[in-house]
């Protein structure tokens, strides 16, 4: 088997000493993959993500990412550590008031000090080509850029530190059918385009996550239901994940 | 007979049970608030500093409010004095309006009016400022990023209210001076030697300091205030209103209440190193 990126562990969280919204939760994801944590809504997908992060510290048991164990780090270890990824949120939380080209140097001015500032912009600018973003668009503001491009510097702000692993939180929900294609495709063009990059996207809508992903965790009730490539979902017995798949499929 | 004893017992346990509900909520939220903007503070001696981040946000805080405070002095002086004047009429004492505007201004309403309009002024906008960027998730695209972000977002605006506050008092005094001039001298012909009579002698650098230290400790709480209240917003847009207006509010009564016991304070720190207040 190949090397794992990140490692959880009879993982569980509660937030109010009663339920537990992550209960006993046990996920590995291979490094380079592309993997999809899917789930219908409130099944715990972003406090997971969030846990991973190092956002939320579990109630108890191991997340280890990269080989590095997160219970033993200190804040500003973790925000350290940090630099290691690159997360594309669902509104692509641009920061609005800065222009397309300073949201992408933004990381870049916070952790390497050492770049010129004409080294950032060209590195910046690079980042925008790669997700296909036209130049001409750089120096404008989040709002004056569609949904579309603001995604795509969502995306080049992600990878601008050059990230080992990449996070996507729901990247297509609330988006129309054009835009989530192009979306579902620059997810897959972006991890390809380096190798050993390890993409992990968090997303309910089922059929894509079958379409464009190596790996797929089905998240219920704060456990992994079912973990594997997407073949195996067609093929299990489960009756829980059939109606699942069946459900997810049909809604999309 | 007794059921109703036993019911007004309740009646006072419930009382007292809410009473004490509400003051260990309240205890538990004024000690969050103060860990939050102490924490923040303690940050800010880490690199990176963020000495930009304080200049822009003075300029906001200060420069941004020189207009509105200009305004205000000119028209609390131009009405203050007045009723001075009226009163001290009566009793002939019209020579003493002068020093009486002067160090009620200098001590009291200078500080507190400039804390409450730059408190709903700036405060509010730090708040809801904060509050859409938690609700947009830029926040969360801070830490992320590795980017801490109370060394970032709290502690410079802490820093700019702090020192914006004093010089904010300082016109915010004058203008106010200058328009009780202008109300005694000009509109009821005040001898202007009447006016300033005793001014000079009364009023003391003293009186100006007493004035910038509340300013700068109200300068401090609404800062700490309105931008705890906007990092803690929860609830997209209707949470980003109910920060800034959570905000604002405890911002402007907290200004009143500290004032009080902020001249108290001073008063005993001038007994003990034996000057009169
Ligand atoms: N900070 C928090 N405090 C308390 N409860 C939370 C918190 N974050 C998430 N939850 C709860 O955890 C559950 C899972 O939420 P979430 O992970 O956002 O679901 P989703 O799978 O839709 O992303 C929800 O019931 C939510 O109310
Ligand atoms: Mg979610």
């Amino acid at each position: 088997m190949s090397e794992i990126a990140i490692h959880l562990e009879d993982v569980r969280k509660t937030f109010d000493e009663k339920e537990y919204v992550v209960n006993g939760l046990n996920l590995d994801i291979p490094k380079g993959s592309l993997t999809a944590i899917i789930g219908f809504s409130g099944t715990g997908k972003s406090v997971i993500l969030k846990h991973i992060l190092g956002l939320y510290r579990p109630t108890s048991g191991r997340i280890e990412v990269l080989g590095e164990d997160l219970n033993k780090m200190d804040n500003d270890q973790l925000t350290d550590f940090r630099k290691n990824f690159g997360v594309l949120f669902q509104g692509s939380a641009l920061f609005d008031d800065m222009t397309v080209l300073e949201n992408v140097c933004f990381p870049l001015s916070e952790h390497r000090r050492e770049l010129s500032e004409g080294q950032m912009v060209e590195i910046a600018s690079r980042k925008l080509q790669q997700v296909g973003l036209d130049s001409k668009h750089f120096d404008k503001l989040p709002s004056q850029i569609s949904g579309g491009m603001q995604k795509r510097t969502g995306l080049a702000r992600a990878l601008a530190l050059d990230p080992e692993i990449l996070f996507y939180d729901e990247p297509t929900t609330g988006l129309d059918p054009i835009l989530t294609e192009m979306v579902d495709n620059l997810i897959v063009e972006t991890h390809h385009h380096r190798t050993g990059i390890t993409s992990v996207m968090v997303s309910h809508d089922l059929e894509a996550a079958f379409r464009i992903a190596d790996f797929v965790a089905m998240l219920n009730a704060g456990q992994v239901l079912l973990f594997g490539k997407p073949e195996v979902f067609f093929e299990t017995d489960n009756e829980l994940v059939r109606r699942f798949v069946a459900k997810g499929m049909k809604k999309t | 007979m007794s059921d109703r004893r036993v019911s007004w017992i309740d009646r006072i346990n419930g009382l007292i049970e809410l009473f004490e509900n509400t003051m260990t909520g309240f205890v538990s939220e004024v000690g969050s608030m103060v860990v939050f903007a102490t924490d923040a503070l303690r940050l800010s001696f880490k690199p990176p500093l963020r000495y930009l981040e304080v200049i822009k946000h003075f300029e906001f805080v200060g420069n941004g409010s020189v207009m509105i405070i200009c305004l205000t002095g000119a028209f609390t002086g131009l009405a203050v004095s007045y009723q001075i004047y009226l009163g001290f009429k009566m009793v002939n004492a019209v020579n003493l309006v002068g020093p009486t505007v002067a160090l009620g201004i200098t001590r009291e309403l200078g500080p507190v009016l400039t804390g409450l309009i730059v408190a709903a002024r700036a405060g509010g906008a730090m708040a809801a400022r904060l509050g859409t960027m938690r609700v947009n998730e830029q926040i969360d695209a801070l830490d992320v990023m590795g980017v801490n972000t109370k060394q970032y977002l709290i502690a410079p605006r802490i820093y700019a209210a702090v020192a914006a506050m004093p010089l904010l008092t300082a016109i915010f005094d004058a203008m106010a001076m200058l328009g009780a001039w202008f109300l005694c001298v000009k509109l009821v012909e005040l001898d202007p030697a009447v006016f300033w009579d005793k001014v000079q002698n009364t009023l003391k650098v003293r009186h100006l300091f007493e004035g910038f230290f509340k300013s700068t400790v109200f300068g401090a709480f609404f800062a700490a205030i309105c931008t705890y209240r906007g990092f803690h917003t929860s609830g997209g847009a209707k949470g980003v209103g109910e920060a800034t207006n959570r905000g604002v509010v405890q911002s402007m009564v907290m200004i009143i209440v500290l004032d009080y016991f902020l001249t108290n304070m001073i008063r005993i720190f001038y007994l003990a190193i034996g000057a009169t207040p």
